[in-house]
């Protein structure tokens, strides 16, 4: 078997190693970084490193990357700004959550970060005027199906995407992490007591940095279907890289774990930032975590090891459709109990096979989102 | 060494297993594809087209037919993106349009380094047309015209212009002829190769008629924007060219173009300086030879 060669992990880990790149390297690296959705970050390591030289074709490649992600991020915060003026009557607190808390408070990975939608949380009692707000202000919902809509409502963490009718932009509405339905059963309420304002925008705050951490970790291991997985994983180790500093960092981590019910989560973070991206974890802090690890702890990082690689063909493997098949089942799973989840998945598949009949519109017709 | 070297089957041999790798304007192609439309295609279209050895490529293209039951019951066509097929299959007939358009994409929706506007663009003695207008409105006609008359073609589609120093950037490719104006070309130029009539697409009939042989050549010669022609095909109408506002013209490029809002301030003061040295027109025409006619007297903007 050949050897894997994932130059995106290689490059996050020791960016100066692209200056001795050949061609080929630089052209299986580009391939590799766009399918993480990860080339606009590593243009602006490799900015870091003037030894890193591209030749000019992987270059444009680079720029053109680099000015999706400076846009997304001017349109990010022209969007935060629509939110807040939208919501302001309410007189209720927006969380920022994600890439939208990056990109409004500078932390550290909002550099070349990459948008898909804006993720904001308000307190539950608040919900349904939010969503008014939102629908006054121009959003709609993007789902029209019914059985969407009941899916969100009933079971999940946050409304049905709202898009904005004019701009095309895409909030999650949360109300929690996690659906309702889920195993794990942190606390919204604590989540938004500790928030953070954040600066010169009135209530408009983002979550207290140990929070951030732990919803990016249960973000990417207990809830998404890892689609950016390693865009996240890169994320959580810039966050722990960024507040690791703070006193008394690692255990207080761990307590908050501990209060939010969120230690598998952590578990996993800690480990896979420390194996695959050098994220600098002590000892003791993954010691902490070990009793919170999985029964099958060796096939989860069977499978971990897989979904974390970039989405390209080069870093697939016999075992690759499988371990993000897997993943994606165990998702859901994790979402809701076998009696909802069984029906759900089934509808799924049908609507999916029904979709995949071209209607009229531009030749070449975009596949549906989900 | 260009695709025409290869034989038709040696042709199909290497898009099979490696796939086939030439230049086409800045960018660098990787194709493969097992189906016989596909193959043909690249061979009568793009047998002027350098191949290239190198060992990278800007986009990996791969045109295949969907597993399943639509390998066989109302075959099927679809397209992937090194790996990832972002859109819905189309019938196996229009295989090779499909080429032609998912490589539009590609460029259109990646090349952030350059402004991309929705235009057909020709040159001579380096100075550069761009005829943008709403499809329908026989810009590709005229294209096709100008190039079989001595114009030098740069695309139909895609108007590239640098934002370091916007100069414009030849995409030669095939151009696509569509309904009436497949028969009004192969009449107008007999000497083009122009390929067979896809019928049924979402365009209507599409045909693709080959790049000339010093487009394809020359196609790493920028050229300099002077004149910005909105074209309109009016049947009977006399031909006639009128000035026309470069604040309104500015606009609808804007509008018309694919990356104007990706690229923000760049995108603004590229296009502005663009617009402000060139002349810009309406250009209302029935007929091809007037069209030359007053094309070969367009005024320079500069001296």
């Amino acid at each position: 078997m050949p050897e894997l060669r994932n130059w995106v992990l290689e490059c996050l880990r020791q960016p100066q190693r692209a200056a001795d790149f050949s061609d080929a390297d630089w052209d299986l690296l580009i391939r590799q970084a766009r399918h993480s959705n990860l080339l606009a970050r590593l243009d602006w390591l490799f900015q870091q490193h003037p030894a890193v030289q591209p030749p000019i074709w992987a270059e444009r490649h680079l720029e053109a990357a680099r000015r999706v992600s400076d846009r997304q991020q001017i349109a990010v915060r022209y969007e935060i700004g629509q939110i807040v003026r939208a919501m302001r009557p309410l007189q209720q607190p927006v969380i920022l959550l994600k890439g939208a808390a990056y990109v409004a408070t500078g932390l550290a990975p909002y550099h070349g970060r990459m948008f898909s939608d804006i993720d904001i949380m308000v307190p539950k009692p608040v919900l349904e005027r939010a969503e008014q707000r939102m629908l006054l202000a121009g959003w709609m919902s993007a789902h029209h199906d019914a059985y969407d809509q009941k899916y969100y409502r009933t079971w999940m963490h946050e409304l049905p995407p709202l898009r904005h009718r004019r701009r095309g932009t895409v909030v999650d509405m949360h109300h929690t992490i996690l659906p309702e339905t889920a195993r794990l059963k942190p606390d919204a309420a604590r989540l938004i007591a500790a928030a953070v304002p954040v600066e010169g925008l009135e209530q408009v705050f983002v979550l207290a940095p140990l929070d951030m951490i732990l919803h990016s970790a249960t973000h990417l291991f207990h809830d998404g279907e890892l689609e950016n997985g390693l865009r996240d994983l890169v994320d959580l180790d810039a966050l722990l890289r960024h507040f690791a500093t703070d006193d008394g960092f690692w255990p207080r981590l761990q307590a908050r774990a501990e209060e939010m019910d969120l230690q598998r989560p952590l578990y996993y973070a800690l480990r896979y930032c420390r194996e695959l991206l050098q994220t600098p974890v002590p000892e003791s802090a993954l010691a902490a975590t070990s009793p919170h690890q999985p029964r099958f702890a060796a096939l989860m990082d069977m499978l971990f090891q897989r979904a974390l690689r970039p989405d390209h063909v080069s870093c697939n493997d016999a075992f690759t459709g499988l371990a993000r098949w897997l993943l994606y089942v165990r998702s859901h799973h994790l979402r809701m109990p076998l009696h909802l989840l069984l029906p759900h998945l089934v509808r799924k598949a049908i609507k999916r096979r029904r979709e995949s009949t071209p209607l009229g519109g531009h030749p070449l017709e975009k596949k549906a989102a989900d | 060494m260009n695709i025409a070297t290869y034989s038709r089957e040696r042709l199909g041999q290497y898009m099979a297993t490696d796939g086939v790798r030439f230049r086409t304007g800045p960018f660098v192609v990787d194709l493969r594809s097992t189906l016989p439309a596909v193959v043909e295609g690249i061979h009568q279209m793009y047998g002027e087209y350098p191949l290239i050895e190198s060992d990278h490529a800007d986009f990996y293209l791969h045109l295949k037919q969907p597993a399943g039951i639509r390998h066989w019951w109302r075959p099927q066509v679809c397209f992937a993106l090194d790996g990832h097929e972002p859109f819905k299959p189309l019938p196996l007939s229009q295989a090779f349009p499909m080429f032609e358009w998912a490589l539009n994409w590609c460029v259109a929706s990646h090349m952030h380094c350059y402004l991309i506007i929705h235009a057909a663009v020709v040159e001579r003695d380096g100075c550069v047309a761009v005829l943008p207008a709403p499809p329908g409105s026989g810009k590709s006609t005229l294209c096709a015209g100008l190039i079989s008359r001595g114009w030098r073609l740069f695309s139909d589609e895609l108007a590239l212009i640098s934002l370091k120093d916007r100069r414009v950037i030849p995409l030669p490719r095939p151009v696509g002829l569509k309904n009436n104006s497949i028969d009004i070309m192969r009449a107008y130029a007999p000497q083009a190769v122009i390929g067979p009539n896809y019928t049924d697409t979402r365009k209507g009939t599409v045909a693709h008629m080959k790049a000339p042989t010093t487009s394809i050549r020359r196609a790493d010669e920028s050229g300099r924007a002077a004149w910005i022609v909105f074209p309109k095909y009016t049947a009977g109408a006399e031909a006639r060219l009128t000035p026309r506002d470069p604040g309104q013209t500015a606009l609808y490029l804007a509008q018309n173009a694919f990356n104007y809002s990706v690229l923000g301030r760049a995108g603004f003061e590229t296009l502005t300086a663009v617009v402000d040295g060139c002349r810009c027109y309406d250009f209302e025409y029935s007929q091809l030879d007037d069209a030359i006619e007053i094309f070969a007297a367009l005024e320079l903007p500069y001296a």
